[in-house]
């Protein structure tokens, strides 16, 4: 068969193929907008409805920053849970995992790939965050913290993704949704990324501690001054610790897969 | 059987590239594989033939590394199949329900030859599927013979030494399957090994060089196709009789009979001869109705060759 490959062909590349992978997830995005739009826009709305519309003058918090931070790790989380999570349940669902394991896709730029495609979503999240957030919420921060905020929210996908990663593995595609939501959804509001934690009842304040998107959160807030003080090792270690546990669950979840398929 | 008739002259024999030792596989408590022994050698097209839950997909996941077996093992190229030494040479088209449907032909092509050291080109690979028309289409808006043919295509693309097909042609219609069929046989012609697995014993006869019949996970033969015709050529009869089933069972050229849906009813029998089988069996009973006689499918065909049933029915 030698005879017919085509000498022009580029030669097998980790970074190549990292490429492809984060390409051909970008564009499923988007021509396939339903699935990533309302990621996008939830985050948006929310921030519009509470950071700026109920927001009243004179409170003590300023609101149209905090909830910028919030928010912006509320939306990222959603984009990383949701394109890595569902992502994954789906495409084994289909066998189309199953048919990548049987080439010699290399896992890690597969991997990657599509964690790359991830943070790309989530900076057009940001950005499009941060513009409300300068116009409509009137925030001013110097160039520097805004830099800053957006480097946190893009960096503290990983973690998330990762999550996102085993939850893929070990849930199924009908079940993953329901799954991410439930886990989502709670896990944000009680970390204080929905409304902040001083304004919720007392028993959050224990809680939260517990849950990788309070340390999230906490960092983010660090960045525009409105964390509760901790340390930022500590955010980061927490958020280490998570990412560590949950590739582990990945690597579990892919081993399983091995003895799972049935034919 | 061929890996036999190389004994005796190895120098000239082609090597083994793909391998199943005593390979035994179970779901919960069904048995896939029973400690089945097989054997690819290069350039071969081998059909392994069998009916639902023969254990076709089970001996080609375990051949390529996707599931692992219970005992025995499963060898490429005297490789760990999950090795990159291994995948880099093989390609494969497995039973997928959906393919990620807003990608372009020709973007999945790029991605998956991508995976490979040596891969065809993106030309070679649409051509070698007979895709060049349709590779701006999104896979979602192809028609269900195009999908397959990207399959096959995502197959060669890497430009393998052994190709894996698991059902080619399942749902296709005869068009679509005659076409995938060409395209199967230039690879051969081109010098790649194939290992596929099929219902239709058609399929097999216009592939395959040898022809592995399987169910239960065990092999029940093994042949060139005209080996294998020839022993499933029989017949099915179905008829109303009076006769007791023993005596049914015994009458010449008759090599298993049983109740078709269960006691008292409608009695099926598998035949070499269907008119000495036939005339017998009037002969014995004036009074039998509803004679039906028409070739035996494949799964009768299995019956007929193993005849398991017989005892059963019999003692019952």
């Amino acid at each position: 068969m030698n005879a017919q490959a085509d000498v022009l062909v580029p030669r097998r590349s980790l970074s190549r193929i990292l490429a492809l992978e984060a390409r051909c997830e970008l564009l499923k995005m988007v021509r396939l907008p339903a699935y990533a739009l309302p990621t996008l826009c939830f985050p948006l709305v929310f921030y519009l409805l509470f950071g700026v519309a109920m927001a009243k003058p004179s409170a003590q918090l300023d609101m149209a920053r905090y909830l910028l931070a919030t928010y912006g790790v509320f939306g990222v989380v959603g984009a990383a849970l949701f394109g890595f999570g569902i992502g994954v349940a789906v495409e084994r669902g289909q066998g189309w995992m199953l048919f990548k394991r049987a080439t010699p896709m290399p896992p890690v730029a597969w991997m990657l790939g599509r964690l790359a495609a991830c943070l790309v979503f989530g900076a057009v999240l940001v950005a499009l965050l941060f513009l409300l957030g300068a116009t409509a919420g009137k925030v001013a921060l110097p160039a520097g913290t805004w830099l800053s905020l957006a480097g946190v929210l893009i960096v503290g996908m990983v973690p998330f993704g990762a999550f996102g990663l085993a939850l893929g593995y070990l849930t199924g595609p009908n079940s993953a949704p329901a799954v991410v939501n439930l886990l989502y959804i709670p896990m944000a509001f009680a970390s204080g990324l929905w409304i902040p934690l001083d304004y919720l009842p007392r028993v959050f304040q224990h809680i939260a501690p517990w849950l990788p998107t309070y340390h999230f959160g906490q960092l983010a807030l660090g960045v525009v001054g409105m964390g509760r003080g901790e340390p930022v090792w500590q955010g980061i270690a927490a958020l280490a610790a998570f990412t560590a546990v949950s590739l582990l669950l990945s690597w579990v979840g892919y081993r399983r897969d091995e003895g799972k398929t049935v034919g | 059987m061929k890996s036999e008739r190389y004994e005796g002259r190895p120098r000239t024999a082609p090597p083994v590239v793909a391998q199943l030792r005593r390979a035994t596989r179970r779901y919960g408590k069904v048995l896939a594989l029973d400690g089945l022994d097989l054997s690819v050698r290069a350039g071969e097209v081998v059909a392994v033939l069998g009916p639902n839950g023969a254990g076709k997909t089970t001996a080609v996941h375990l051949l390529l590394g996707l599931i692992r077996a219970h005992a025995g093992e499963a060898r490429l190229f005297g490789l760990d199949p999950r090795s990159f030494a291994a995948r880099s040479r093989v390609g494969a088209m497995l039973q997928i329900s959906k393919v990620p449907e807003t990608l372009k032909v020709r973007e999945h092509i790029d991605l998956i030859s991508s995976y490979y050291p040596r891969p065809l080109s993106r030309d070679a690979a649409l051509e070698a599927a007979g895709l060049g028309a349709v590779a701006d289409r999104l896979f979602g808006q192809l028609s269900g013979g195009q999908r397959q043919r990207l399959l096959f295509a995502l197959a060669v693309c890497g430009n393998p030494d052994v190709l894996f097909l698991d059902e080619p042609t399942v749902g296709l219609d005869v068009e679509a399957r005659r076409g995938l069929w060409e395209h199967i046989r230039e690879r051969a012609r081109a010098g790649c090994t194939v290992f596929l697995t099929t219902h239709y014993l058609e399929e097999a006869d216009a592939l395959a060089h040898r022809v592995v019949l399987l169910a239960g996970g065990r092999i029940l033969a093994e042949g060139t196709p005209g080996e294998i015709k020839a022993r499933v050529r029989g017949r099915r009869i179905r008829c109303r009789t009076s006769l007791p089933l023993a005596e049914v069972a015994a009458l010449p050229g008759v090599r298993a009979a049983r109740f078709a849906d269960g006691p008292g009813s409608e009695v099926e029998l598998f035949a070499d001869e269907a008119e000495a089988t036939v005339r017998a069996l009037l002969a014995r009973d004036p009074g039998l109705a509803d004679l039906e006689v028409r070739g035996a499918d494949l799964e009768e065909a299995f019956l007929a060759l193993t005849g398991v049933d017989v005892a059963e029915e019999v003692a019952a």
